[in-house]
């Protein structure tokens, strides 16, 4: 902490205009005011924080500073001049450089041709190398150049994505939610390097929702909700819990966890699960086993790209086990049955993406229902869709889970990400079935909606049903399950009780060492 | 300097609704070029292709015969196209269906059997298109194998089929070696409408076809079961939809649909087995779906639409000596200008001075 005090405090420059200052931006799209008169300012060398729900504005904003969204009124400033971003190209010419949430990575292709495809063709291959190994270093970047994307970690990948971008000599770098697939190890190493930046006078502007890294890492943070800002702080003077307050607009509630009931009756088994990799550079699993009980929630942590979307697929259905009593639901042989007769054994699944895989993007919420609930009754009268019966359970999803949205039925592709998960948990969870599979239930959700999902996948396994969630995130796990396994390379650890592991210990089984018999309790 | 493609973030409702009727107006303009290029008077042209059948009671009756295959034809591949599957081979559908179907009219043909035939006819039609289709059906599901390229290749097979079947054992003895099967009889006849008119039954089941997709394609799970594989694929797969499985009922629908419109066709206006049995039907019939939205009332309207560019060119062929192929190049033109129209909606046009290296040297 102190380290990085005096280095953002050395890099900052006080004086003069900000590097970077937007007065009044607002953006308007229909009827919705996605940012409303937005002042933002950034001095080089600071690192500043954008804090706020999703459907908040942070996006809009961001676009807007990278020339992807023109704003409907106000000003940008550049070292006190004023700019028109009317493209990418005009951003990143001033000085803007962006690192996306989701990579843009050729995947056969080698880390220093990722580069060099970023790059003007007239370098050769070892020109770029050279300039990428010069970064790499000063920046402690540590990739290594020749090797193939697909063999990387999410972690590796973010720094091509971050060499990239320094590469193009940027003054601002916007980083969006980039601790999201990082081991808490991995996002330690992130620091360190967005501190070496900033002591070098480079501006950063940092998204994210996690609340602490903002507080260790950053010396300024706007606060947005509804498109306006909120309030804009020195986020190491504040409370965690008092900015998550300033985000909701309201006292946020801790989740009341309780604990299992001791032991309860297997509702999910799995024994021996194998699956081979369904694509190219898939992941396979590896003889995977275990149990969820009645009345709790165990929670798979692990770095993205271990195996949890192919154990997503084996336990509802979406691929089938090599035998039926592989993965059993309530007693019941289910490894050769599909996601629907699954359902109708009383499972219910939510994957990890919300749009295009748990919704269908360009339909209503309405007909939304019907994708996950046509084979359970109520919806579908001999073949025939009953349409009221799916407005109707729409909106007791919308009402019982606080789902906010614009008109009546409105297409799942124009929620906020927290409000579209809040509905796709919902319909879950309002059938009350007896064993449910979550993969990253609040991945990219804003504190408010993370807490109600978090708080209602706990109350669902303390009425008795088995609760199985796959997080990246350890906090969220820490919060709510009552024991921990770490998929790592498509093999599960035993799970642990909650209270006997601590993130360090979690951390290295996610990061692949393996947890010799005894240290794991040793906490 | 390089055009870029630039997804608009919400595309205009008016503009989805128009799209079909202005690239109807740009088909026309560009046509009306290509005809005063080879020297004739675009308006002339108008006047022959559009205004005369329009204007015609006895072309009116043909635009509506001539809109039955179509229509046919083109609800099936809207179950296809919007479950995201290409069926490019509904001319062979069609054509197999008609050999399918006249097996029964040339084996029953100068006996006394009675009102079954016609039945028996239009069944086999059906199953066979439908078998037809289960070719790259079964290929795609089994192999992955791209179902455009075998529905399209299975087209030629077919057409020599039938090219060899008339030529060879169907061959009306006292048919002076034209390549042509006896004329069926009337039991192998789908009856006219009117009298002394010239649209059959047909007609009916074409409508028919209509009312059904509407219903299926609104209001059933089925119609959603395609919509969410055709939109979201792994949406499909979450709920529990085998791709497989729609494949092979998509690819039967539609096949089942164009074998039905053969040995309608065939047993309707035609009256006996002949190479040229189909003017194109089966690939006209995928610019019908597209011109139509894929919506069932749409296909009813663009099915009109579509046979009129047939009686035209009939007639300027008669009138201009302007030649056939006109319209199939009207008909492709016409195609690029409901898929542009469409791009057009979704997508908006940038001029982009510089290459994208040049961007990223500024950039550097």
């Amino acid at each position: 902490m102190t380290e990085l005090d005096a280095a953002a405090g050395a890099g900052a420059d006080e004086t003069g205009p900000p590097l970077i200052a937007m007065h009044g931006i607002t953006k308007i799209f229909g009827s919705l005011v996605a940012n409303d008169h937005i002042d933002l300012a950034i001095r080089a060398g600071e690192i500043h924080a954008l804090l706020g729900e999703n459907g908040a504005g942070k996006s809009t904003l961001v676009k807007i500073l990278y020339g992807l969204l023109e704003p409907t009124q106000g000003e940008i400033r550049w070292r006190g001049e004023p700019v028109r971003l009317a493209g990418p190209q005009e951003a990143r010419a001033l000085g803007i450089g962006m690192v996306f949430q989701h990579f843009s990575l050729f995947e056969n292709l080698t880390v220093a041709e990722n580069i060099a495809a970023a790059m003007p063709p007239d370098l050769s291959l070892a020109e770029v190398a050279a300039k990428a190994r010069d970064v790499s270093g000063q920046y402690g970047l540590s990739v290594d150049l020749d090797r193939p994307v697909w063999t990387l970690s999410a972690g590796e990948r973010q720094r091509i994505e971050i060499i990239r971008c320094l590469l193009q000599d940027p003054r601002l770098i916007v980083l969006d939610e980039p601790t999201s697939v990082l081991t808490p190890q991995e996002a330690d190493r992130l620091f360190v390097t967005l501190e070496r930046l900033a002591a070098s006078g480079c501006a950063i502007l940092y998204i994210s929702h996690r609340l602490e890294e903002v507080r260790r890492l950053c010396s300024s943070a706007t606060i947005l909700r509804a498109g306006r800002v909120v309030a804009t702080i020195d986020p190491r003077a504040v409370s965690a819990r008092e900015i998550a307050g300033l985000m909701v607009g309201a006292a946020l509630h801790d989740v009341v966890a309780g604990r299992a009931a001791a032991e309860g009756t297997p509702r999910l088994l799995v024994r021996g699960l194998s699956l081979a990799p369904e694509k190219a550079h898939g992941q396979a699993l590896r003889d995977i086993d275990l149990v969820v009980r009645a009345g709790e929630v165990l929670g798979i942590a692990g770095v993205a790209g271990n195996g949890q979307g192919e154990l997503f697929a084996a336990l509802s259905g979406e691929r089938l086990a090599a035998a039926p009593d592989v993965v059993t639901i309530d007693g019941k042989p289910v490894g050769h049955l599909g996601v629907t007769e699954r359902r109708r054994l009383g499972a219910a699944f939510v994957p990890e993406e919300r749009l295009g895989h748990g919704a269908v993007p360009d339909h209503r919420l309405a007909e939304n229902t019907l994708l996950s609930r046509h084979g359970t009754g109520g919806l579908v009268s001999r073949g025939f869709v009953l349409a009221d019966a799916t407005r109707a359970l729409a909106t007791r999803i919308i009402e019982t889970f606080d789902v906010r949205k614009e008109g009546a039925d409105p297409r799942a592709r124009t929620l906020s990400g927290g409000n579209l998960q809040k509905f796709v948990v919902g319909r879950e969870i309002l059938r009350e079935p007896g064993v449910l599979v979550v993969n990253q239930p609040t991945w990219g959700v804003d504190a408010g909606a993370a807490a109600l999902i978090r708080q209602a996948l706990v109350d669902l396994a303390r009425s008795g049903s088995a609760v199985l969630v796959i997080s990246q995130d350890l906090d969220e796990l820490f919060e709510i399950a009552d024991r921990i396994a770490v998929i790592h390379a498509g093999e599960l650890s035993a799970p642990e009780a909650t209270g006997d592991l601590t993130r360090e210990t979690v951390g290295l089984l996610m990061a692949g060492a393996a947890a010799p018999k005894g240290t794991v309790h040793a906490h | 300097m390089r055009i870029e493609l630039q997804q608009r973030t919400a595309p205009s409702a008016i503009a989805r609704l128009l799209a079909p009727v202005l690239a109807l107006a740009a088909a026309f303009l560009l046509g009306g070029i290509v005809i005063a290029a080879m020297g004739r008077s675009p308006l002339a042209a108008l006047d022959v292709y559009v205004l005369q059948p329009l204007s015609d009671p006895w072309a009116l009756q043909e635009m509506v015969v001539k809109a039955t295959p179509l229509v046919l034809i083109a609800i099936g591949l809207s179950f296809c196209f919007r479950a995201n599957l290409w069926n490019i081979g509904a001319e062979g559908q069609f054509v197999v269906g008609a050999i399918c179907g006249s097996t029964v009219a040339l084996a029953t043909h100068g006996t006394a059997a009675g009102a079954w035939v016609l039945p028996a006819m239009l069944l086999l039609g059906t199953l066979g298109g439908m078998a037809w289709a289960g070719v790259p059906a079964f290929l795609r599901a089994r192999f992955g194998v791209s179902e455009i390229l075998t529905s399209l290749m299975l087209v030629y097979v077919a057409e020599l089929i039938l090219d060899y079947l008339v030529r060879g054992p169907w061959r009306d003895p006292k048919g002076f070696n034209f390549p042509q099967s006896v004329t069926f009889d009337e039991a192998a006849t789908l009856p006219f409408l009117t009298d002394g008119g010239r649209l059959h039954v047909g007609i009916l089941m074409a409508l028919v076809a209509v009312i059904v997709a509407f219903v299926v394609m609104g209001h059933t799970i089925f119609g959603y079961r395609l919509r969410v594989t055709g939109e979201a694929p792994r949406a499909a797969r979450f709920s529990g939809f085998s791709e497989p499985r729609t494949t092979f009922i998509v690819f039967a629908i539609s096949g089942g649909l164009a074998g039905l419109a053969g040995i309608v066709e065939v047993a309707g206006q035609i009256g006996q087995l002949k190479p040229s049995i189909s003017p194109g039907y089966g690939f006209t019939a995928i610019i019908v779906a597209f011109l139509g939205r894929l919506n069932p009332f749409g296909i009813l309207l663009a099915g009109l639409v579509m046979a009129l560019t047939f009686i035209g060119g009939e007639a300027a062929q008669i009138t201009l000596r302007l030649p056939f192929d006109l319209t199939r190049t009207f008909q492709g033109i016409l195609l690029f200008c409901v898929l542009g129209a469409d791009a057009l909606v979704t997508y908006r046009v940038r001029l982009v001075r510089g290459t994208p290296a040049q961007a990223a040297g500024r950039a550097a």
